[in-house]
Order: C-alpha cells, then structure tokens, then sequence
C-alpha cells in the first residue's frame, strides 16, 4: 500500500485532456453504464420508497376515494375537514407541549450530565454505558416497563408516593387537558429516559474538543464556574448544540411510540397526550370503517410543511454570520 | 457532522499503531483544573460528587432496568403487592417461562433478528454499490440523484408512513402486495440517505492513487470496490452496519403496518410484545419484555465501543 501511494502516478493509466473531452464515445458509454449499474439498486429503492411517497402524499391529500375504488379530485376537501376537526387542535396543541416539554426535560438534561460527567476522572466507561443502555432497548420493552410502573393499583411509581404518604396519581391516564398535563409530563419523563443517551454522548464528545487552554485563560481572567460555562463551554459546543436543537425538535414533533404505547393506542384520557402522528395513524387506520388514507396524507403534508417551515426558518436564524 | 472526519478518516484505519495508555487525568483539562481538584477541599467536594453521581445514575438507570428483570421472576400475588418488595422474596422462573411460551417469544426474536439482518444485507449492497458509483465512477446525473436522495433527509419518516403503506400495498409498475412480506421492511431500508452521505463522504476521502493504480494493474470496478474500497472502509461499515441493526430492531410503527394483523407469526420482538400486552398478564409481559431486551443489552455490551464511536462519527442522527 505505502508504496503504491508514494510512487509517481503512472503515466498509462491517466487519460489525456483530449480524450477525455470527446472523441472516444464508447468509454464514456462504458463508464456511465457502469456506474449506473451500481447505482440502479439504490435508485429504484429510493423512487419507489421515498420519492414516489413524497409525491403520492401531497396528490393523495388533494384526493377522494371513489366508491367502487379509485380516487377522484377533491380540491381542498381534505384540508377543511381536517382544520374542522377538534381532535386536530388537540393533536397539535399536545404536540406542541410534548416538544416544549421534551425540550425543557431532554435539551437541558443531557447537557447538564454532560457537563458533570466530563469533569469526572473515574468511572467514566460505566457512567457512559449506564446512561447509553436504555437507547439500546427495543422501545416497547422501555415503554411497557414504564405502563407497569404508572400502573395505580400496583405499579412501583404510585407504591413510592403511598409510602411518602402523597397523594397518587394516575400518571399517564390522569384527566386533565391543561397545557402542562400531569399525562404529557409522565409521556416525557419516560422518553426522556429512553433517548437521553444519545443526545449526552454526543454533547460528550463535543465537550471533549474544546481545547483546555480556553478555560485556562478563562480562569487567569478570573471567570468563575458559571462564567466559564457561559463564555468557554456553551459557544465552543454552539454548532453542535444547534444541530441538536433543531434535530430533536423535529424528532419531537413526531412522536408517536411513546404515548401510543403508555396510552394502549388509545391517546390518554380526552385524548390528553394524542400526537400528530397518532392522529394520522388513527385517521388512516383506525377509524373503522371510516378510514381515509387521503385524510390522512392532508395531515401528513400540514406537518411535513410546519416541519419544513421550522427547520428553515430555524436554519436562517442560526446561520453564521460572516 | 462536523465530527466525521476527524473519527472517520481512512487514514486512521490503516496504520494501526498500539495505543499508548494515558493517564486519564494529565490529558486535558476541563472546566475545572486538576490542580483545583487536587487541593484539599476539592478532593472532598469530588468525592462526594462522584459518589452522588454513581449513586444516583445507578438507580436512575438501572433501577427500572433491575425491576424489568426481577420482577419477573416473582410470582403474580408478589408482583401486585403494596409495598412492592425490593427483591423476589421466592424466585418463581413459571414466569418467565409462562411468557416464553404465550408470546412466542422465540419466534418474534426469530422474525427481528431476520427483517434486521436482511435488511442490514440490502443496505450493504445497495448503498456500498450506490456511494461507491457516485463517488468514484460520477455517472452522468449522478450529482442530481445526490442531491435528491439527501433532500429526502429534510422529509422525516414518520410524515410518510401513509404513502408509503399504500405504496407497499399496491407496488407502482409491478403491482406486487409486499404488506406481510419480510420485503416490506428490507427494501425502504435501503432508501437512507444517511447512509449514502456517510459512504460517499468516507469513499471520497480514500487517495485517488489507490484506485487508478488499481486500475492500471487491470482491476475490474468490481474488484476496486471489493479489494480496495471496502478493506479501507470497515471502520464507516461498521457505524452503518450497527446502526442499520438497531433502527430496525428499534423500529415500531413501520412494522406495525407492514407485518401487524396480517401474518402474527411475522410481528417483531416490539409490535408482538405491544399486541399481547392488551390482553396478558402485567407480570408475563414484563417477563417478556426483559426477555426482548437481553439480546439488545448483550449485543450493546460486546459492541459498546463501536456504538458509541459511530454515534459520533455517524454525526448526529437522534
């Protein structure tokens, strides 16, 4: 290897700029048909499960089935009757609460662990596999652990509170349709839990790149701790801290395992704690009887513009400013 | 992002020195100054800190993973009772194996394990084959195809799970049924674009010289691939290949759709454990969910190295 790459490149084997440019027809030909074929597996995976998708949705959302099957044009059909359905606000409303929740909880916390478990000099391996286990659990096992522990009667969460001598709570099943729900709360505590190691092990990472001597000199100056972290920690990890942001909002936004698993499917009581994407799967699949793929793709195209708006706008505020 | 060249460059496979073991504490320093530390006071102070920290990361995070196991193996009279009981005061393993038995759970492992590593094996080839041509053959369009597969990126999953149902019901052209089928799973797995920014971006970094040198020695693009490209490129197969296992084990609402209802006998590990969990016992399916989690702790403990390198070097993928 080491000598193939410090000899002199080899005359024979570099085309001349004349060739290349045209003339020889056939090569190129072979060239591209070549490269082509590499390419044909991952390009028809790509129309068929990704591009032709996209595009089915937005047709289909502007559609109505036809009885006897087919679709007819339904011009913005679907749109209004799903900006005239309640359970659409409610839908958004928690979505939104989830995603602020989420990030309050799950922005703030890995950083935070981050931060503590760069400055320990021991037992960083074991901390660091601890807080990664949980993101390595099939996410039904992580979700029905916790379903056992908000259980009322018997789970482990409301034993706890009986022998502090509290009063109990229903947990994910708690009514009540405030914006910050004791049900949404629970939602997140246990996602929280299940993805928060990811997020931390990359801010780790981050952290470990900023170079000491800034804190050196940040000290000689005499910025204390908070200082440090404010002028030294945060804007070194910046871009990554924004990435992340943007990257778990959106993540959040598409929440959908977490409560339709701690809720049995069902979205929590008065659909407290019902996602955007639980509300497209409940249009699409299980409204029995009544389900419409194309109401359902309406919904699909509203949140892939909100997304789409937001990671835009939030791309442009963020930008570098040179 | 930022990050993959710096873990992931071909170069930093290649030469593989012994690494020298340094001293955790003389590498670099952090917000605090091991001379802070080392005073006496410090010393306390980190003491009782790393201590709380152990302490409380222990309990937060193996605490609930501690009852996912044991609680399984009391019997249903103890599991239900108030005050719960700290350990099985009498091991009944009737559980577990109970569990085994009503949920099948060999057969979901079975199903995981085959939709994980089938389309583990479709990305593989797919996306190599794919990175490899854009890279380094640069068809005609091929920059256009780039640019297309990365702005799928910007269009998150979940948005399309609705066209992507009836697309797999009623496959465009072919007019196939995949619902039900292991295809279902396997052939979208293929369409990551992540996977072809991670390879392409890595095969782009590989010297030239290799490959023309290749060439003239009469090596087919074939060969140059397998020969040349992919020795040098283990360490982004490795983050590719892990990450292709966990997104699809990990995966719920995916198979929900495509294999819930229609074939059982074809559910994963997550969508099985979720169906029987509306009408089993509490105590059998957290038996069965601890059952579904050993082989993804296991696999995490031998792999824990390569997982949590690829997590940085895979960039940031949530």
């Amino acid at each position: 290897m080491a000598d193939v790459a410090t000899a002199p490149r080899p005359l024979a084997g570099r085309r001349t700029p004349r060739q290349r440019r045209g003339g020889h027809l056939v090569p190129k030909v072979q060239r591209n048909v070549a490269a082509w074929g590499f390419l044909v597996g991952a390009v028809l995976c790509f129309s068929f499960f990704s591009w032709y998708p996209i595009v089915r949705e937005v047709i289909m959302s502007f559609q109505k089935p036809v009885y006897g099957g087919g679709y007819a044009w339904a011009g913005w059909f679907n749109y209004n009757a799903i900006f005239h359905d309640p359970t659409f606000w409610i839908a958004w409303r928690n979505t939104l609460e989830f995603t602020l929740l989420a990030l309050v909880i799950g922005f703030a916390v890995p950083f935070c662990v981050a931060i503590l478990l760069n400055e320990l000099r021991h037992a960083r391996g074991y901390l660091r596999v601890l807080v990664y286990l949980p993101v390595m659990l099939p996410p039904a096992s992580a979700l029905l652990l916790f379903v056992y522990f908000y259980n009322p009667q018997y789970g482990l969460f409301d034993d706890l509170l009986r022998i502090a001598h509290l009063p109990t709570s229903q947990w994910v099943f708690q009514p009540g349709s405030g914006f910050i729900s004791t049900a949404m709360i629970s939602v997140v505590i246990a996602s929280t839990w299940m993805n928060m190691g990811g997020a931390t092990l990359i801010y780790l990472a981050a952290l470990q790149n900023i170079p000491g001597e800034l804190y050196e000199a940040a000290e000689l100056e005499g910025a204390g701790l908070f200082r440090r972290i404010r002028h030294v920690t945060i804007p070194q990890t910046r871009l990554i801290l924004i990435m992340l942001l943007m990257l778990q909002v959106v993540a959040t936004m598409q929440m959908f395992v977490e409560s339709f698993v701690l809720t049995n499917g069902g979205g929590g009581v008065g659909d407290n704690t019902l996602s955007v994407v639980m509300l497209i799967y409940q249009y699409a699949f299980e409204m029995s009887g009544a389900s419409n793929y194309n109401i359902a793709s309406a919904l699909g195209v509203v949140l892939m513009v909100v997304l789409a708006i937001f990671s835009g706008g939030f791309l442009w505020a963020t930008r570098e400013r040179s | 992002m930022v990050r993959l060249a710096a873990t992931a460059s071909p170069r930093g496979w290649l030469p593989r020195q012994p690494r020298k073991r340094v001293p955790r504490t003389t590498t670099t320093r952090t917000l605090i100054s091991s001379v802070q530390l080392n005073r006496p006071r410090g010393k306390i102070i980190y003491r009782i800190v790393l201590t709380l920290v152990i302490v409380v990361f222990t309990l937060v995070f193996i605490g609930p993973m501690y009852f996912l196991f044991t609680d399984g193996l009391k019997s249903t009279q103890e599991a239900i009772s108030t005050p719960p009981t700290l350990y099985p005061h009498q091991i009944y393993p009737g559980t577990y194996k109970a569990a085994f038995d009503r949920l099948d759970i060999a057969q979901l492992m079975w199903n995981t394990v085959y939709y994980a590593v089938g389309a583990l094996v479709f990305q593989l080839i797919f996306d190599v084959a794919a990175a490899y041509s854009l890279s380094a053959l640069r068809p005609v369009l091929g920059n256009a195809v780039l640019f297309l597969m990365l702005a799928t990126l910007m269009i998150p999953a979940t948005v399309l799970v609705v066209p992507q149902y009836v697309t797999m019901v009623n496959l465009p052209i072919l007019h196939l049924n995949l619902i039900g089928t292991p295809e279902a799973i396997w052939l979208p797995s293929v369409a990551n674009a992540f996977n072809i920014f991670l390879l392409k971006r890595f095969f782009d970094s590989i010297p030239r010289d290799y490959l023309d040198a290749a060439q003239v020695d009469g090596a087919s693009r074939t060969m140059i691939l397998l020969r040349i490209v992919l020795p040098i490129s283990r360490p982004i197969l490795a983050v590719v290949s892990i990450f292709g296992l966990v997104a699809v084990w990990k995966d719920f609402l995916w198979p929900l759709l495509a294999e819930y209802g229609y074939t059982p006998t074809k559910e994963t590990l997550n969508v099985g454990i979720w169906q029987a969990s509306q009408e089993t016992p509490q105590n059998l399916i957290i038996a069965a969910s601890a059952m579904a989690a050993i082989p993804t702790i296991v696999f995490f403990l031998i792999f824990q190295r390569n997982i949590m390198a690829g997590l940085t070097a895979g960039g940031i993928r949530g």
